[in-house]
């Protein structure tokens, strides 16, 4: 097998809960050796909100902390303690990549901030990612990433127009940040291998969230128009919608993006009267009628599975789609051919299902081969072997509580 | 002389000096778009007459014109832009030349239309061995859906984000601020594309980067898969609540998350018994007993708030009775009073209150991009990472149709007067 990209790269992962860790999980997937850093005493807030294998709650069973944190070491550390912070300082002086997405403060609370960790490693790269960053008059702002879906805009302009804004069932905005964070982190590697000079990369997610609605910024900015809530419809295309299908809570998508293709849709769905019918023979009457035409539609995609309306539709050229559910997903053909979800087994959960990257590289592809750690799985490997301290003093720091474990196990 | 030095290297992009070729149309634009404000150099090429994603609206003062739509403005700073027709042997010719100074090469056509060309993988790397070519295409490049037709609506359904929009007893939607698909499939064809720059840079070898848009979506729906993995549940959109499951009988409770305020709506986590909503939630009650209301929180202990136990009424009245506070203020003082107070409350913001946001002002966010042809400086989102010893910004504003085609066809190729107007003649450029 050829060398892995990142292999002999270096992540001391202090960041947590979603944005952080993604980052540190991209590069692990292509050979660095990242290192997340936990506690007991105040676990990921991944580990104690769901969903857990089998719907049962525990440390190491929730669905969200394994998928954030494939291909990493885990061990566990409380940083609270000095000796506990001594011990973060060795990682540091170790790593190429320190990680940081706590509370701003936090980190150089414990001695662990950029200016300390460039004393202990002048070359460090480290980043930190928070919800509005490090500074600004709402820099301590707390809340999760539907509170930034909030801020971004994206909850008032999804749902229905006669209805309240809604909640994403994800914290979309937090899956805008680590992608750029990760552009940033390969850039500084480069950099420093020309000039041997570390850097600091600051994050808020915010703000990157706000790259993926330029076009609607420039609307406000240029013409005074705010994005709100349609639906499924599109402002420029007709048909273009969700629309119910045989089965239970079944439904498919159809977008016509032009004239031929509406032919095409009318010839391929058995109507081709639509075509010439005056209420839809161009796009400004389709608009003008849009909701007898959805009815319309409907009327035919109700006979039918979400896939037979796919297949029929993209056998015309006209672009449709299942609304794929979970299930959906990890049975997709697409994605299976795309080796898209891989499963590893892991001591708890047992095999599960993770994500690879949205990419394939030609010739150095990802390896994606451990399971998301159980906390602090790897005490033994990392304080051992990788930073070298004696049994005895690893019996020492797990007696004192600086090593955490489970308070359950000890009781 | 030091503080010099550096202050040259604080500027000097992550890609200074790195050439990029951008075929890509409106799926795969953001992906130049993010390289460019790095520092590379980015030719966009467009077919002769400008790409059709310049007559995406809306339009600069709903002017509809291939200079002035704003997802192309959006989506194409820090790019150069020269025409080309690649479906002619000297257009093609003409490519073959700009690849040997390229460094990436990014595209979005149909799977195989390169090839067809004979400018697919194997023949770019024959002309330069360390190209990369990033490919962003809705399923990537084989696949039983690889020639599928789509759009931002199929692609974040097929991906998985539709399904979780939405409310229930209704039809699920589309983030109405679009397109998210094709933002995502830039995002990650950038990704992708950085790492496969770092390993040419360590190793001289180029690669193929292929991105399925499909897959970036997949990425952005948190844990629709994995609830199902691990659950066999399928997870929905929810409305304006988030759903805790329960064992039954009492089944699943709905925990209101958006509240009506006096001029919108809001975000708010208000909900005890656990983790941080516990401290949030008795700040919000004292704010609300400060101005008589709420009062039946005075005594409460938001840690004996056990959403575990209670009944979906018990619940509702708990939300109602701060609901009404929430009521009497607008978005803006809600949110102010959260930031100070320690409350986990957002403002469901417009894009008129973003430009108002008064955190992004003072972080200097916005960077103001002059449109002399429109008459016009627009603010533009600014930098997604702030790097310490790099920039990361807009270099220019998105090209016009051909304008850079003198400075590389004629002062980079070295073409005469007189074969320009041919090539213009032909339909070339």
């Amino acid at each position: 097998m050829s060398r892995q990209v990142f292999e002999g790269i270096k992540v001391a992962d202090f960041a947590w809960a979603g944005v952080g860790p993604m980052v540190g999980r991209e590069l692990a997937q292509h050979g660095a050796t990242v290192i997340r850093v936990e506690s007991h005493l105040r676990p990921d807030s991944l580990r104690t909100g769901g969903p857990f294998k089998d719907g049962v709650p525990g440390i190491n069973r929730s669905g969200l902390f394994a998928a954030y944190n494939t291909n990493k070491l885990g061990i566990s550390l409380d940083l609270n303690d000095p000796r506990g912070q001594q011990i973060a300082k060795k990682l540091v002086a170790w790593a190429d990549i320190v990680s940081d997405s706590m509370r701003p403060g936090t980190m150089a609370r414990w001695g662990l901030d950029y200016e300390s960790c460039r004393r202990l490693n002048p070359s460090v790269i480290y980043f930190s990612t928070t919800q509005q960053g490090q500074h600004g008059p709402h820099r301590d702002f707390q809340g999760f990433g539907h509170h930034a879906n909030a801020l971004l805009g994206i909850s008032g302009a999804t749902g229905s127009p006669d209805r309240a804004p809604t909640l994403p069932f994800t914290a979309y905005c937090d899956f805008i940040g680590p992608w750029y964070l990760i552009i940033g982190v390969i850039g500084a590697l480069l950099r420093r291998r020309k000039t041997g000079r570390g850097m600091y990369l600051e994050q808020s997610q915010f703000e990157a969230g706000l790259s993926f609605l330029g076009t609607h910024l420039l609307d406000c900015e240029a013409n005074g128009h705010v994005v709100s809530r349609m639906g499924s419809r599109d402002r420029y295309l007709s048909p273009h919608g969700v629309y119910p299908c045989r089965g239970i809570d079944r439904w498919v998508v159809i977008a016509v993006t032009d004239e031929a293709r509406w032919q095409a849709f009318c010839e391929a769905i058995g109507e081709p009267g639509w075509a010439g019918d005056e209420r839809f023979s161009t796009l400004a009457e389709r608009k003008r009628n849009e909701d007898r035409l959805d009815e319309l539609i409907a009327g035919w995609t109700r006979n039918h599975t979400p896939q037979q309306v796919m297949t029929t539709l993209q056998s015309a050229g006209v672009a449709a789609g299942i609304v794929q559910t979970g299930e959906d997903l990890l049975g997709d053909p697409q994605l299976q051919h795309r080796e898209h979800y891989r499963t590893l087994e892991h001591p708890e959960i047992g095999p599960h299902a993770y994500n690879a990257p949205a990419y394939r590289l030609s010739r150095t592809p990802c390896s994606i081969d451990r399971a998301a750690p159980c906390l602090g799985q790897h005490n033994d490997r990392v304080y051992r072997e990788m930073l070298g301290q004696s049994e005895q003093e690893i019996a020492t720091l797990r007696a004192e509580g600086v090593i955490t474990s489970d308070p359950q196990d000890d009781a | 002389m030091a503080a010099s030095i550096l202050a040259e290297a604080r500027v000097e992009g992550l890609l200074e000096g790195f050439r990029v070729l951008d075929l890509a149309d409106e799926k795969g634009q953001l992906c130049g778009k993010i390289l460019g404000d790095l520092g590379a150099e980015v030719l966009k090429i467009e077919r002769p007459g400008g790409d059709a994603s310049r007559r995406r609206g809306p339009f600069h003062h709903d002017h509809e014109d291939p200079e002035k739509g704003l997802f192309w403005l959006a989506n194409n700073t820090s790019k150069k832009g020269i025409t080309l027709n690649l479906e002619t042997a000297r257009g093609l010719e003409l490519l073959r030349h700009l690849v040997r100074s390229a460094d990436f090469v990014i595209e979005s056509f149909k799977p195989g239309y390169l090839e067809g060309l004979g400018l697919g993988y194997r023949d770019l790397e024959l002309i330069k061995p360390e190209i990369i070519l990033t490919s962003i295409t809705p399923f990537g490049q084989s696949g039983p859906y690889a020639t599928h037709e789509a759009t931002d609506l199929t692609a974040s359904a097929m991906g998985g984000l539709v399904r979780i929009l939405g409310e229930q007893g209704h039809p699920p939607v589309r983030m109405s601020c679009d397109p998210q698909a094709y933002c995502q499939a830039g995002v990650h064809g950038a990704v992708g594309s950085m790492v496969a720059h770092y390993h040419r840079e360590l190793s001289t070898q180029g690669q193929h980067v292929d991105v399925s848009m499909q897959q970036a979506v997949v990425l952005s729906t948190m844990s629709s898969a994995e609830t199902y993995d691990l659950m066999g549940v399928n997870v929905s959109g929810t409305g304006q609540a988030y759903i805790i499951p329960r064992p039954e009988p009492l089944g699943p409770v709905f925990l209101r998350f958006i509240y009506a305020c006096k001029d919108g709506f809001v975000v708010c986590y208000f909900v005890g018994g656990f983790g941080a909503g516990v401290k949030s939630s008795r700040a919000l009650a004292d704010w609300a007993n400060e101005e008589g209301m709420a009062l039946e929180f005075k005594e409460f202990d938001f840690g004996q708030w056990n959403v575990f136990g209670m009944s979906q009424q018990e619940v509702e009245r708990y939300f109602d009775i701060i609901g009404e506070f929430l009521m009497t203020k607008t978005k803006e003082e809600l949110y102010e009073g959260a930031v100070k107070r320690g409350i986990m409350l957002a403002p469901c913001a417009t894009t008129e209150d973003i430009y108002r946001n008064r955190h992004l002002e003072a972080r200097g966010f916005w960077q103001a991009i002059e449109h002399p042809e429109l008459g016009d400086t627009l603010r533009y989102p600014g930098a997604p990472v702030r790097p310490s010893e790099a920039s990361w910004r807009i270099r220019c504003r998105a090209p016009r149709i051909g304008e850079h085609n003198e400075e590389v066809y004629r002062g980079e190729l070295g073409l005469s007067e007189r074969e320009m107007v041919a090539l213009q003649a032909d339909g070339i450029i």
